[in-house]
């Protein structure tokens, strides 16, 4: 994996400007998800850190922000990009071979430096295992640097289920405890039933001292958290990964503002006690 | 442009002289800007001559009320701020980033050349020098440098003009952003006017001024026009619309988001998003994506935009901010308080513009004033 070791790519010229990327593979993961991989037409791609994100522009219809979601590619970006909107379902509709504008990536990643020697909780909500799949990539590359290594995935129903041929290797490992739970299933579904957060009780990792990274969707964040700090996990050791609207991604546009912090450049990994005081008022 | 020791070179022209300066200045190939009556209002836009300045008026502000009045002098800067501010030409309502072209070969992307336009800006006023230095942090201070407003910005010759009529809503004293200009000008004007007289004390504040000014007929300063000049300013400060208590303040906004204030204040805001159009330090922008019909180019164009719209925390699951408190207290709370912890400084200067400007006019010296009132408590900074 070439990653970089700052957080943030030097200041481009014209960082508003996109380069030109083409689609080399696209694999439908689920009913309105695809996974595209992107390479560039000219130059090498950037290095990059796991959690941090690119702006993908689809030709005359928009940009938006999708997290990197894969370490492993050398040469390429990889990107699961969930249809919901005007750009996202033309980037999900893109062919091989297509071109399209990247530009990134940006914002702050997992610190997973710092997490070294200790336990580590990857907990996942949805389409949140997108970012968290370069940062499990990354742990399971430098293994022997942390202590146990526990993933809880939850998906709205089996078939929402990401990535489920990264989910059963890394269950095959003896080093890895991963659990995995649905909201909804029918009675064929063997696995558990339930949210996330429940996951976080059961599980075995030292609460004292462990790094908890958490992405999905906003409520399930809420909970997520809350059962880590009812488990014992000091605030200062959870990073969430937050979502707000962005336009421009450096700095610039203001949509992306959550209180003080400008979620492009000061997150989109932020640590959960500087956001604390503002992580459940609604409307921040 | 850095600040330095008082006291500056300064000179004295006379209206003559003030024409010879933006002779001058289109001589050097400056596109010269300056105030101007029209539409019932002061704003500006291309100046030719000091016949266009608005000679001989003055306007009434209050909350909501914006209204031209003559003046019983023939000043010619004898007004406060309009609805326009410097803004407009350093961060542009609109600009396009760059266009794309594609065909069978590829995909390509051009940036626009910075644009060669050079402004002078005359009677920029004290709160509007603070409002361009807290843009210059937002822009180019980092990570990333926008280029376009680092062109325009560095070209810009800056001629201030101290404040001689307070403003009904202005409170650039409790914002210590003015009336005075104290740096972050090239040249800055105070308009000396009685029977006798009709003068500009002119106080040098870079190389590029001192240089501009050996061009126009003057003569010396005495130790009297600076007096009178302080006079002005002095007079000025004492006459202030408005005033708000900044001591505790960020704290008092970040501690309190439930305060029913904000309930009280959304139900007379609007989220017409007038305000953050007129304040000269809102920058918020979206973009917009335009392609021709045959799919084979496409541009990408920067708006100004506000954080009063619904869109603006738009996330696919519905917007972040759905209430009309929520937006509000978004506006204040950044403007006053969480500006300081991104760019160390207050995100309002005390022009008052968001106050005239409102339809309903909704005063955040007011809302501040009656949240600091009954605010259950808040930590003391
Ligand atoms: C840091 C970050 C990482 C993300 N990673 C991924 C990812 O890996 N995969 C993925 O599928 N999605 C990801 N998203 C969400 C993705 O950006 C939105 O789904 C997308 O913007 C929706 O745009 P649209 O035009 O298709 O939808 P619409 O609903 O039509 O959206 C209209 C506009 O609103 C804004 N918007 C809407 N939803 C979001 C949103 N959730 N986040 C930010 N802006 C939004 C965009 O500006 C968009 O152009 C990420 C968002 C952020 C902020
Ligand atoms: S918030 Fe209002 S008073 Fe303050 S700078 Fe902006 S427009 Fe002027
Ligand atoms: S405060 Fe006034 S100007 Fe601002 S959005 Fe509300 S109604 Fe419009
Ligand atoms: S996305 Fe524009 S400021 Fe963060």
């Amino acid at each position: 994996m070439s990653m970089a070791t700052t957080d943030r790519p030097a200041p481009g010229a014209a960082p508003f400007v996109p380069q030109a990327y083409r689609v080399d593979e696209v694999t439908r993961v689920l009913a309105d998800t695809v996974t595209l991989t992107l390479a560039p037409l000219e130059g090498p791609r950037p290095d990059f850190r796991p959690g941090q994100f690119n702006m993908l522009w689809a030709f005359g219809v928009g940009e938006v922000a999708i997290s990197i979601s894969d370490g492993e590619a050398a040469g390429s970006f990889v990107h699961t990009v969930r249809a919901v909107g005007a750009v996202s379902r033309a980037l999900a509709e893109l062919e091989v071979g297509a071109r399209l504008g990247l530009r990134g990536p940006f914002g702050r990643g997992w610190p997973l430096a710092e997490a070294r020697g200790s336990d580590v909780v990857v907990i996942a909500g949805g389409l949140g295992l997108a970012p968290l799949r370069p940062a499990i990539q990354a742990l399971l590359a430098n293994r022997q640097d942390y202590g146990r290594l526990v993933i809880l995935v939850g998906a709205r129903s089996p078939e929402a289920l990401l990535y489920r041929d990264d989910l059963a290797a890394w269950a095959q490992r003896p080093d890895v405890e991963v659990q995995v739970t649905v909201d909804h299933a029918g009675a064929d579904w063997p696995g558990r039933v339930g949210v996330v957060p429940g996951l976080v009780e059961p599980a075995a990792f030292d609460a004292d001292d462990c790094v908890a990274l958490v992405c999905g969707p906003e409520v399930m964040m809420r909970f997520t958290v809350a059962a880590l700090r009812r488990a014992g996990v000091p605030a200062e050791r959870i990073q969430v990964s937050m979502e707000r609207n962005m336009k421009c991604a450096i700095g610039w546009c203001g949509h992306c503002q959550f209180g003080p912090d400008f979620v492009c450049k000061d997150g989109p990994v932020m640590r959960y006690d500087t956001i604390a005081d503002r992580f459940a008022i609604p409307e921040v | 442009m850095e600040p330095e020791a008082m006291p500056r070179p300064a000179a004295l022209i006379d209206r003559q002289g003030l024409q010879a300066l933006i002779d001058a200045l289109a001589d050097e190939g400056y596109r010269v800007l300056g105030p101007m009556r029209r539409d019932d209002a002061i704003v500006y836009d291309d100046l030719a001559g000091i016949d266009e300045l608005p000679a001989g008026w003055t306007e009434r502000q209050e909350a909501g009320r914006y209204r031209l009045e003559r003046r019983d002098d023939a000043a010619l800067f004898g007004y406060a701020v309009g609805p326009h501010s410097w803004k407009r030409f350093l961060h542009p309502p609109v600009e396009t980033l760059w266009t794309a072209h594609r065909d069978e070969h590829g995909l390509t992307f051009r940036a626009p050349e910075p644009a060669e336009e050079r402004f002078a800006f005359l009677g920029v006023r004290a709160c509007e020098l603070h409002a361009i230095a807290i843009q210059d942090r937002v822009f180019l201070d980092g990570p990333y440098v926008d280029a376009g407003y680092a062109a325009r910005r560095r070209e810009a010759f800056i001629v201030a003009v101290n404040c001689g009529e307070a403003g009904g809503t202005c409170f650039c004293v409790s914002m210590q952003t003015g009336p005075r200009a104290e740096a972050g000008f090239d040249l800055a004007l105070t308009e000396l006017l009685d029977a006798e007289r009709h003068d500009f004390l002119v106080e040098v504040g870079s190389a590029a001024g001192a240089a501009l000014l050996e061009r126009l007929p003057h003569r010396p300063a005495g130790e009297a026009d600076r007096e009178a000049a302080a006079t002005v300013v002095a007079r000025t400060a004492s006459r202030m619309g408005r005033r708000l208590e900044t001591d505790g303040l960020k704290a008092l906004l970040q501690d309190n988001p439930e305060h029913p204030r904000w309930d009280d204040v959304a139900e007379r805001c609007l989220t017409c998003g007038n305000c953050t159009m007129a304040c000269p330090t809102c920058f918020c922008t979206t973009v917009e994506d335009h392609s021709d019909l045959s799919g084979t180019s496409a541009e990408r164009v920067r708006q100004w935009d506000s954080c009063f719209t619904l869109d603006f925390s738009y996330l696919h699951a519905g917007s972040v901010r759905q209430t009309p408190r929520g937006r509000y207290r978004q506006w204040m709370t950044h403007k006053l308080a969480s500006w300081i912890d991104q760019f160390g400084t207050s995100g309002c200067v005390g022009c008052g513009r968001c106050i005239t400007w409102c339809p309903v006019g909704i005063d955040i010296t007011e809302e501040a004033a009656a949240i600091r009132a009954t605010a259950p408590d808040w930590r003391d900074d």
